[in-house]
């Protein structure tokens, strides 16, 4: 009798009972014979050149060991995009906290003590921290332009529109940096050897990224380094590229000490050093009919890297692409920027440039609303792209997406209507405090842009056991957002066995094959399907060679098949979509295979005395194709519902000189349990025909909606016009009092 | 953990006497240590520059809650629950245990004492301005002998206080007259605010902290005493903004003279967690408030 | 200045004796002595709430407590909270309700809310959210984690 279903159902997580009951073990928790302690001496400065190193007195320096550039064996590059990054710089510094040199010892605190007796010889040289100064070329600190990437795509007449538009609507917004902040600070554990090669055990989300990194940084075949991801306390973007520089310098001290070295962030370096999210600005001109009809948009988009190229390129284009949202508009044009500053790069952080772009949009559509005096939701409704419909970069819409009963599904949860118009009433009464509802509508595309997919060309495997139960073999990492889970019910429902047959081997790539990073909203979507075909072409192998009867038990089949013939693993390899059409080059065509779609709605109470804004309630209805585990996606929204509020609300990265000054958790403030209001999530249920089981990608979309949707409903309070993120009391105070309140 | 622990030292003292004796010995050497949620956090970062610690939190004297018909003395090591638990505090101090309640949050608030928040002398603590409004003394010790301080001229500029090397903070005594006068005509009013103004609702350092009493006689101004945290280099007591409205009728007029006089009583700042504008600007709408 | 003692405490209601440093941090006598890696270390300025553990029955930030206080005294760490192989209602609530995701802040976040049960095996909504205001979670968002409390709440009939 085959086993109910798995997908669908609320089935306990994986690794759940491991996590209550401190069993899981992260990086920080392992320990081996030996082990020394490592660390990072980093630039005071953010420009300049090195002149001279000093090793102070005070610590035994001859049982220290001491990395430099110059030990390097390899290639002094993290290996991503573009080569421009170094492991440890050499004379150049281009960004405060650039690790210049490394530490190893056994007694962690001695080596604190060191790190402060290093003092360096620097001439410093002038630097660039504003978006302003970086294109204005003063100075020129990378490249010929300070310009990583540009991107130009759109379609139509965008000068035509505007010359024949009865109405013009124009606004910058900006966004600041955002840290992650995963509640485990990053780490990693190195054994290195001429003989045994690299091996790393740590936090991160891409353990094939780092593979690669260290074999540049080693001049190693792939073969000889293994990388091994641990319980890993939180990614949100901050574990996937960042870690391929710890793993990398653990591995040097290693290698050099000859010693196991673990190397562990405290916060404040974590904060002060790690990538945080790209700060953006962001320019509309919106051409619009007095009906409402969008007839063209011309937006500028840019985002600061910092000092490195990192993953910039990718973000900006994300956030390109999604810079015109979930409208049809026959005439768009959109620039994107990604400029170079030396602040430390900015990197991948969950919905990777989309938020950034969809706060300008969606802050902005209000206000192209407000300009012809129509309601916001009804200029939306005007402008909804619809199936068959084309985007800015002339993907013509396959999902059968409807926009309008998801607004409308949304406003209903969040009783909008009523509410707009009751608080409007009753905030002419002169009170302490205003009362306002506003929302915001988007989408998200889930997975790589474009051919990213078909470059990556990712591979999962499985694998029948001895015992009978089958082992997913594959690189997608559990990073508390549920893919051990997930995997074992998509595992399950596409061989027939209950989820307790189904073992998730830890992702270690000496065992499991490459299935790309995990990143981007794909690992359900895009790895997920593999894993679905490679469990049914496991089924259909047992079938084949006659050990597995149509209504047979397939662990029994299992154990019956590796006793006599041993070993069976079969596999999926990514099979490009034909009918996706790409271009990279002018960048246009089917960006995304499929895209989610939301509607969020918040409502605040603004108080005049301390400007405060606190959210009384927050609506969240999205589209996300078939839902695999009711419970785990309805956390995922909840996670970034609440990580946007910070961000709308309070995490503000105040910087000085390049530096981040508020690096620790008393002064970078993110959400209590007292700070967030009840998050109410709704899924509406579309099946997705290239999804496993209809399942699309969830974990970015959360982040999109609720700053703009904030920044709508304090408009709606208070009248005025919030245009920067975060919208701290401190702003709004200032709002306030521009505007005579 | 960035500091050396080979740098420093810390004893035990098993009774007030112990501890008194040691840091007269060599004044100026050893550092109290209560609950250690300041001291800790600078242990952490590497930023303690005081090396040798006496730990008092096993002297029982210093700990404990007592009420006499005149006053109510809280000892120097009692924490913030301790604050919260107590029936006397939270019916007749209730500014007190609203600052008990606001700070950091429970696991601090197990550990967190009333000597260290006010020793730490930190501008923006939460605690001190409802003190103050109370009229609070200390109790302070050493082993010359004890001495009696009212609260509100201990602090006398950035981290600059009233407390010798060799003197510990022992007790806070809130005076329990004031509460007693309940009884006065029908049109007195009394009133009691606390308003912390954080960066957000809980585990939050004060970017404003607000504390006052207004007794109002008929809708005028008889008694009143204000407080603030966070906007001076020490918590202050707003001498000028209560001046001018004491025995003044509540009104716009009032109000707008208050607003300019508490600007003589303050001096905020631009920091890392906010702007003198934004504090100047609320600390006189929360005045504002107090007297609408 | 070398500075060693020797403090006796009681762990998970087995008895220890560590000879260490009297300001080294509780938080790395059980992590790194004691082999009890359950507690985790967020943050190290007493703002995460990860370190959280029971002292004499009383929720603490590890991170923030000198060994040398903790002499006679009796500490409850994540690995105590289940009987043997029995979890806590706390523990099971979490699993059934989602209140785990990536993980790192639920040992903290287990003995926060034990510890809350304790003192009030009622709570309301905002005496949930109160009682857990120093225990951040970067992943959930507490709505699953506000759940398990009041599952908890109700599997363990008030005592
Ligand atoms: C996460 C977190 C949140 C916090 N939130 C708040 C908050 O909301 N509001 C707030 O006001 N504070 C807050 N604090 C600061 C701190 O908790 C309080 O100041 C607390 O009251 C300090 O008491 P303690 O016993 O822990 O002091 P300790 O750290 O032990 O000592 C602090 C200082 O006081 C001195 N000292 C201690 N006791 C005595 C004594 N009896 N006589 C003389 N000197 C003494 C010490 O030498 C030291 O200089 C927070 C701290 C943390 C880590
Ligand atoms: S590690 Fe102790 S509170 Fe964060
Ligand atoms: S589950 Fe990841 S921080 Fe709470």
């Amino acid at each position: 009798m085959p086993p109910v279903p798995a997908i669908g159902r609320a089935i306990p997580r994986r690794e759940g009972v491991a996590k209550v009951t401190g069993r899981a073990r992260y990086v920080d928790d392992l320990s081996l014979p030996g082990m020394l302690h490592g660390l990072t001496v980093r630039s005071p400065v953010p420009r300049g050149i090195i002149r001279a190193v000093h090793y102070g007195a005070g610590v035994p320096w001859d049982e220290i060991t001491v990395v430099t550039a110059a030990d390097i064996p390899g290639r002094n590059v993290v290996a991503l995009i573009l080569d421009d990054q170094p492991y440890l710089a050499a004379d150049r510094i281009n960004h405060a906290e650039e690790p210049i040199l490394l530490l190893a010892h056994a007694d962690k605190q001695l080596l604190e003590e060191a790190r402060r007796l290093v003092t360096f010889d620097i001439e410093p040289l002038p630097a660039v921290f504003t978006l302003d100064d970086a294109l204005s070329g003063a100075p020129i600190i990378w490249g010929e332009n300070n310009l990583f990437k540009s991107y130009f795509v759109g379609r139509g007449d965008v000068d035509a529109a505007f010359a024949d538009a009865p109405i013009v609507v124009e606004g910058v917004y900006e966004t600041g940096a955002q840290e992650q902040l995963y509640i485990e600070p990053n780490g990693m554990l190195a054994v290195a050897g001429d003989a045994s090669g690299v091996t790393v055990w740590g936090s991160m989300q891409c353990p094939y990224y780092i593979h690669k990194a260290i074999a540049g940084l080693f001049a190693m075949p792939l073969e000889r380094i293994r990388v091994v991801q641990m319980e890993t306390g939180g990614g949100f973007g901050g574990k996937e590229e960042y870690p391929s520089i710890i793993a990398g310098h653990a591995a040097l001290l290693a290698w050099k000490s000859g010693r196991p070295v673990k190397m562990i962030y405290d916060r404040a370096e974590d904060m002060v050093a790690t990538t945080k999210r790209h700060p953006s600005r962001t320019r509309h001109r919106t051409a619009v009919s007095r009906d409402g009809t969008l007839l063209g948009m011309d937006i500028d988009f840019m985002i600061d890297g910092g000092a490195y190229c990192t993953l910039s390129p990718v973000v900006l284009s994300r956030g390109t692409i999604h810079a015109s949202g979930p409208y049809f508009c026959p005439n768009i044009r959109i620039r994107g920027r990604a400029v170079a500053t030396n602040l430390p790069p900015h990197g991948a952080f969950r919905g990777f440039g989309a938020p950034q772009s969809i706060f300008a949009l969606e802050r902005h559509m209000d206000r192209v609303a407000a300009a012809i005096g129509l309601q916001p939701d009804e200029l939306r409704r005007r402008n909804f792209i619809r199936p068959g419909q084309v985007s800015a970069v002339g993907q013509v819409m396959a999902d059968r997406v409807d926009m309008d009963a998801i607004l409308d599904r949304a406003l209903d949860m969040a009783d909008y209507h009523q509410k707009r118009t009751r608080f409007a009433a009753a905030n002419v009464a002169a009170g302490r405090t205003r009362k306002g509802i506003g929302f915001a509508t988007f989408m998200h595309g889930a997975g790589f842009t474009g051919s990213g997919e078909d470059h990556l060309a990712s591979i999962v495997s499985v694998e029948a056991t001895a015992d009978g139960t089958v082992r997913v073999l594959s690189a997608s990492t559990e990073i508390g957002q549920g893919t051990n889970t997930i995997f074992s019910q998509i595992a399950a429902d596409a061989l027939g066995v209950d989820v307790e047959a189904i073992e998730i081997a830890q992702p270690d790539t000496a065992v499991v094959p490459n299935s790309g990073p995990t990143v981007a909203s794909r690992t359900c979507m895009v790895v997920g399907k593999l894993l679905e075909t490679a469990c049914r072409n496991l089924r259909a192998a047992l079938t084949d060679s006659g050990h597995l009867a149509s209504d047979g038990d397939l662990r029994q089949a299992c154990r019956a098949y590796v006793r006599e013939r041993g070993p069976l693993r079969a596999s999926a390899h990514y099979q490009p979509n034909e009918a996706a059409r790409w271009d990279d080059e002018r960048y246009q065509g089917d960006a995304y295979g499929s895209y989610a779609w939301a509607a969020y709605v918040a409502e605040v109470t603004v108080d005049l005395v301390t400007f405060e804004t606190r959210i009384d309630d927050f609506v969240a209805v999205q589209e996300v194709g078939r839902v695999i585990h009711p419970v785990l996606a309805t956390g995922q929204i909840e996670g970034g519902v609440a990580q946007a509020i910070g961000w709308a609300l309070y995490e503000d990265v105040v910087w000085r000189e390049g530096r981040m000054a508020n690096s620790q958790m008393t002064n970078y403030i993110m959400p209590t349990s007292v700070d967030l209001p009840p998050i109410r999530v709704h899924f509406e249920e579309v099946p997705y025909q290239h999804g496993p089981a209809g399942a699309k990608g969830i974990g970015e979309l959360p982040m999109d909606g609720p700053a703009p949707a904030i920044a709508n409903a304090i408009a709606h309070a208070t009248g005025v016009d919030v245009r920067r993120v975060p919208f701290t009391p401190e702003m709004l105070a200032h709002l306030v009092e521009a505007a005579g309140a | 953990m960035r500091s050396w622990l080979a740098q420093y030292e810390m004893r035990s003292a098993s009774d007030l006497g112990e501890a008194l004796d040691l840091l007269s010995r060599w004044p100026g050497e050893w550092t109290p240590f209560a609950g250690g949620t300041d001291l800790m956090v600078l242990l952490e970062a590497g930023k303690l520059p005081r090396r040798r610690f006496v730990d008092l939190w096993r002297i029982n004297e210093l700990r404990g809650i007592a009420a006499s018909a005149d006053s109510v003395r809280i000892g120097a090591l009692a924490t913030y629950t301790d604050l919260l638990t107590d029936p006397i505090i939270a019916a007749e101090f209730p500014l007190v245990a609203a600052a008990a309640r606001e700070t950091g949050a429970v696991a601090i608030q197990n550990r967190g004492t009333v000597g260290g928040n006010i020793a730490n002398a930190s501008p923006a603590a939460d605690l001190p301005p409802a003190l103050l409004v109370y009229g609070a003394a200390l109790e302070l010790a050493s082993s010359r002998g004890r001495r009696h301080v009212a609260y509100e001229s201990f602090h006398f500029g950035y981290k600059r206080m009233d407390l010798a090397a060799d003197e510990l903070i022992v007790g806070v005594t809130l005076p329990r007259e004031r509460r007693a006068q309940g009884e006065r005509g029908a049109g007195w009013q009394h009133r009691e605010t606390y308003r912390k103004v954080g960066t957000r609702r809980a585990q939050a350092i004060s970017k404003i902290c607000f504390a006052a009493s207004v007794d109002l006689d008929g809708g005028v101004v008889r008694d009143i005493r204000i407080a603030l945290g966070s906007v001076a280099p020490t918590v202050v007591r707003a001498r000028s903004a209560e001046e001018s409205v004491r025995n003044q009728p509540i009104g716009s007029q009032t109000i707008a003279a208050a607003r300019l006089a508490l600007r003589a009583d303050i001096s905020p700042i631009d920091d890392i967690r906010s702007t003198a504008d934004y504090r100047l600007r609320v600390a006189g709408n929360l005045l504002e408030e107090l007297l609408s | 200045m070398p500075d060693a003692m020797e403090v006796s405490f009681v762990v998970n209601a087995g008895a220890v004796q560590v000879t260490t440093h009297p300001m080294a941090r509780l938080l790395d006598v059980l992590r790194t002595t004691l082999h009890l890696t359950g507690t985790k270390e967020g943050c190290g300025e007493g703002e995460c709430g990860a370190c959280g553990v029971l002292l004499d029955g009383r929720l603490v930030n590890s991170c923030l407590v000198p060994i040398g206080q903790v002499n006679g005294s009796s500490v409850t760490t994540i690995e105590g909270v289940a009987s043997g192989e029995q979890l806590h209602a706390v523990q099971q609530a979490f699993i059934d309700c989602g209140g785990a995701q990536c993980g790192i802040c639920t040992p903290g976040m287990v003995l926060a809310a034990a510890a809350l049960l304790d003192l009030n095996p009622s709570p309301s909504l905002d005496q949930i959210r109160i009682g857990l205001a120093g225990n951040l979670c970067r992943c959930t968002g507490y709505m699953r984690i506000f759940e398990a409390v009041v599952t908890a709440m109700r599997i363990k009939p008030a005592s």
